[in-house]
């Protein structure tokens, strides 16, 4: 509050006295500054001038409200790079509005050349404005507290006593033992003081809180180091998926990954070797007949990693807590049932052997899978499928799964034979079916039932086929079909080494931010006067930015400084004598 | 677990302290605005010579040796005995208290913070507006703004209760991580600190306004010899700080807000990193939450920037605001995004 009132208070005393390169630099706009002039004509002088303006607080201003308002759109169009599904459906929804919003960039705001040309110029105004500062400063840590006004009575905060000689005492030197005193307390109050005598009047000029400007040189500075670790550490970010049923292994290269998304200066075929398997999964539901009954919680995924030329390590992968491993980070994405299947053709030989994931569809994990058997038939088979882990029929006859536990789990499926249009070299995704080109053999219209088994059940499929079977995957013995099917985790893979880099530039923005909010910065003058029979000793403070506490600072100045004086008055050492 | 019984109960307790709670708040409100009424009156009557004196001092600029003692009291006033603003800050104190114990209930009745879906941050979000203002009453009176505080505390509580109010249940995974405890404690204080400021920030404005109209009528009756006006603007503004008094106590809460903010945007990224494996990736609640940090940053700089002090970066401050309102209201409930913690279906 005292700012921009004691500043216009002392406009020659605190300024002109070849003490203002000890003043932070600001930018010419700041409210603190000199009026702008006009910019000298000429081509140079043109450029000085834009360079100003674009270094000026006005500009940061704007371009910080900018960035805000260029932000929002962001958070209502949904976003490719968050929510890929999000835009296919808007694309769907909006079919006239969605190109015309993609083509201002608005499915990839914060990638987009608008938005990215906010905030490029609002950091090369940030480098600009911070440099000038950083030098002004750096030499400001040395120049000397400046002069002591003239006029102290001028400052809003000040203060004044009398203090009386007694007998025996000389003016010049309790005055000067005042002074002295004042300097000794405001050093070791963290002040750099400087002694200014002059026509009679003794007096320390001090000054505190350069950290407040420090504060705020390294807040900025740290700010551009958190936009060059995301910037440059992106380059080095890779991400990737993959889906792991229980029992099987992952090995960390290229080829095994589902999906895989490199930054730029990453090396695909030289990751990290290692391998993991899943050994089994944990999770468990709140029971029936409680609030929130059938939630899941408390995933665990129980991995062996391998490295080469080490023994292999247990770990977990939970949620919040990924797993490290040679400095990626394992991360649960989502989990589900892989029931085992077996087809055998009509000799009984097993054609197709695997455990399937199958995607969850509801909280009750309603699953929804695909087996496609691509040889060892006359024509290739398509299955589609469901499977319940506690299956309950609907009022309309179709099944669903009332419990995501394994309570009563069914498997059922419905069979095609055709062409899976695998062989034509279009990537399919595992998890559909394109039945184009297939017959469809049973459920629907066929008039033939759909399959439907429980663990360990086998069926024939149509027309003579062969047979189809659901394995019991429980350990021998198993009292129940808790484990009667296999657990799938789909995993993600990540590496990102500018991540601790981030962090780091964020609390060193945080540590400078409160230096530079709440380190006050001010001068003090003490001011000792001889005046016939007493001294006269005036106390003044000017801040230097805001600063709440100015005038309680004063006055404790003041008291503190009566009683070390009144101390020095009185202790033999430094005794006063004519 | 105790058994559901108990939990359940512990929680109907909880809400009927909640409920009583929002009841004295109404009754803090009306006392509050009693007290602005009533200091209209006292106002009116008393203003003349104050107005006199003010116009004094501020067109004076020398000052006399007392000076750091006078200026004190022109900003805020020595205080008068209002009596019903002391009524209105004893029973936001007992309402507190209520909604304090509703609080920690339903946080017994869950078994981990209260604080972990829309119902509970409201619950908890409120509580700690609700204790900034009434910690910052030691220091500073700001009883004027105990209508504000205790109105918007009423609607922000009684439509969750009305709205949101979810059963216990148990919490999901992603939940469980001490980043809730920190990052959502950490701005539910921001927002309280970020409420103050506004409230501050709109008293502000409606000064200003009736400082540059009485500035306007003292320089007609000066030139022209009108009469001078009897009343100009809302009459209880004479008994409260000048804008600039508002305007560096609004500040100085919204940089501690801001401290806090940026220190919840930290700890989100944390969490974020081990949660979903990336610290940052403009989720909905991440773009809101940058786009607040940017406008108080914004509302910083504006306030040392030539041009932009006072009014200007007043509005900054309640733009910052509200969109930390609409953060917790409309982009919870209608934004799609990875924060889908309201607890609704
Ligand atoms: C990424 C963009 C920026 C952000 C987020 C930002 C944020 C802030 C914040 C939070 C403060 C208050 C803390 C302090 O005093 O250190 C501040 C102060 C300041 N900023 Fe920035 N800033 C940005 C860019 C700039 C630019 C481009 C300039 C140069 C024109 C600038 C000049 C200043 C100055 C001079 C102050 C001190 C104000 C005072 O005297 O109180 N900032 N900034």
């Amino acid at each position: 509050m005292s700012r921009s009132r004691s500043d216009s208070s002392v406009p020659d005393d605190g300024r002109d006295d070849g003490s203002g390169s000890a003043d932070p630099l600001r930018p010419s706009d700041h409210a603190d500054g000199d009026a702008i002039t006009s910019p000298s004509l000429g081509f140079v002088g043109w450029l000085r001038w834009g360079w100003r303006q674009l270094t000026s607080m006005r500009t940061a201003l704007v371009l910080l409200l900018l960035l805000a308002i260029a932000a929002v759109p962001g958070s209502i169009v949904p976003q490719r790079s968050a929510d890929p599904n999000g835009v296919t459906q808007y694309f769907a929804d909006n079919p006239d509005l969605a190109p015309i919003l993609d083509n201002l960039s608005l499915f990839d705001v914060y990638t987009s050349p608008w938005f990215s040309a906010i905030y490029l110029l609002l950091f090369i105004s940030l480098v600009g404005c911070v440099l000038p500062r950083t030098k002004h400063h750096w030499k400001a840590l040395r120049t000397r507290p400046p002069r002591t006004p003239a006029r102290l009575a001028r400052l809003d905060d000040y203060r004044e006593t009398r203090v009386e000689l007694r007998d025996g005492e000389d003016a010049a030197s309790v005055a000067s033992a005042a002074v002295e005193a004042a300097q000794e307390q405001l050093r070791k109050s963290g002040y750099r003081v400087e002694r200014y005598d002059a026509r009679g009047a003794l007096s320390v000029s001090a000054e505190r809180g350069y950290l407040r400007e420090t504060g705020n040189l390294v807040f900025h500075a740290a700010l551009v180091g958190v936009l060059i670790a995301v910037g440059v550490g992106g380059g080095f970010t890779y991400t990737g998926q993959r889906v792991i049923v229980q029992g099987t292994t992952f090995t960390n290269t290229l080829l095994d990954y589902s999906s895989f998304n490199p930054g730029r200066f990453v090396n695909a075929d030289n990751l990290v070797p290692y391998s993991m398997t899943l050994d089994r999964f944990d999770i468990s539901y709140v029971p029936f007949g409680q609030q929130g009954a059938g939630q899941a919680g408390d995933f665990v995924a129980h991995m062996t990693t391998r490295l080469a030329g080490e023994e292999p390590k247990e770990g977990e992968v939970r949620v919040n807590h990924p797993l490290d491993v040679a400095g990626d980070r394992v991360y649960l994405l989502g989990n589900g049932y892989a029931p085992t299947i077996t087809i055998r053709d009509a000799e009984g030989t097993a054609i197709y052997t695997d455990s399937v994931p199958f995607l969850p569809q509801d909280s009750n994990m309603t699953s929804l899978g695909v087996v496609k058997v691509p040889d060892g038939f006359p024509e290739q088979l398509g299955l589609i499928g469901f499977f319940y882990p506690t299956q309950a029929p609907l009022e309309s006859g179709a099944f669903t799964s009332a419990y995501p536990s394994l309570a009563n789990p069914v498997l059922t499926l419905n069979v095609y034979s055709g062409d899976l249009g695998i062989d034509g070299g279009t990537p399919r995704s595992v998890y559909t079916l394109d039945v184009n080109d297939m017959e469809q053999l049973t459920g629907g219209d066929t008039g033939v039932d759909s399959i439907e088994l429980a663990p360990g059940e086998t069926q024939d499929l149509p027309n003579g086929l062969g047979t189809i079977t659901f394995e019991d995957a429980s350990p021998e013995g198993a009292a129940n079909l808790d484990q009667s099917v296999k657990r799938f985790v789909s995993l993600s893979i990540h590496r990102d080494i500018a991540a601790p880099w981030v962090l780091g530039f964020a609390l060193l923005a945080l540590a400078g931010l409160l230096a530079a909010l709440f380190v006050p910065r001010r001068r003090m003058w003490v001011k000792v006067t001889p005046d016939g029979d007493a001294v006269r000793i005036e106390y003044a403070g000017l801040a230097r930015g805001e600063d709440p506490t100015l005038a309680e600072a004063v006055s404790a100045l003041e008291a503190r400084h009566s009683l070390a004086f009144e101390a020095r008055r009185h202790t033999p050492g430094s005794r006063i004598t004519p | 677990m105790t058994g559901t019984e108990d939990a359940l109960s512990f929680d109907a307790v909880s809400l009927l302290l909640v409920w009583t709670s929002i009841a004295i708040y109404v009754l803090a409100f009306i006392a509050y605005a009693v007290d602005l009424a009533r200091r209209s009156d006292l106002a009116v009557k008393a203003q003349d010579a104050a107005e006199a004196r003010e116009l004094v001092a501020a067109g004076g600029g020398s000052v006399s040796g007392s000076a750091a003692g006078s200026r004190q009291g022109a900003e805020l006033p020595a205080k008068p005995r209002f009596v019903w603003a002391r009524i209105g800050t004893t029973l936001t104190v007992l309402a507190f208290l209520f909604h304090f114990a509703g609080t920690v209930l339903r946080g017994l009745a869950a078994e981990r913070v209260p604080w972990s879906n829309m119902y509970e941050f409201a619950l908890t979000g409120t509580l700690i507006i609700v204790s900034v203002y009434l910690v910052t009453l030691f220091r500073y009176d700001l009883r004027f703004l105990g209508s504000f505080i205790t109105g918007m505390t009423v609607v922000l509580l009684g439509g969750t209760l009305l709205s949101f109010y979810v059963e216990v249940t148990p919490l999901a995974d992603p939940l469980k991580s001490v980043w809730l405890v920190v990052h959502v404690f950490v701005a539910a204080f921001a927002t309280g600190l970020f409420a103050l400021a506004f409230g501050l920030s709109v008293l502000q404005l409606l000064q200003a306004r009736r400082e540059a109209r009485v500035a306007a009528s003292a320089e007609l009756v000066a030139t022209e010899g009108t009469a001078a006006p009897k009343r100009i603007g809302l009459p209880f503004l004479r008994t409260i700080p000048t804008a600039d008094a508002l305007e560096s106590l609004a500040y100085r809460f919204a940089i501690v807000g801001f401290i806090f903010w940026t220190f919840t945007l930290i700890a989100g990224s944390i969490w974020a990193n081990d949660a979903w494996g990336r610290y940052w990736g403009f989720d909905t609640k991440e773009v809101w939450t940058f786009v607040i940090w940017v406008l108080y940053a914004g509302y910083i700089h504006a306030r040392a920037t030539r041009g932009w002090r006072g009014t200007r970066s007043a509005w900054l401050s309640i733009i910052g605001f509200t969109a930390v309102l609409f953060n917790f209201t409309i982009v919870n409930m209608f934004f799609k995004g990875l924060h889908v913690y309201s607890g609704l279906s």
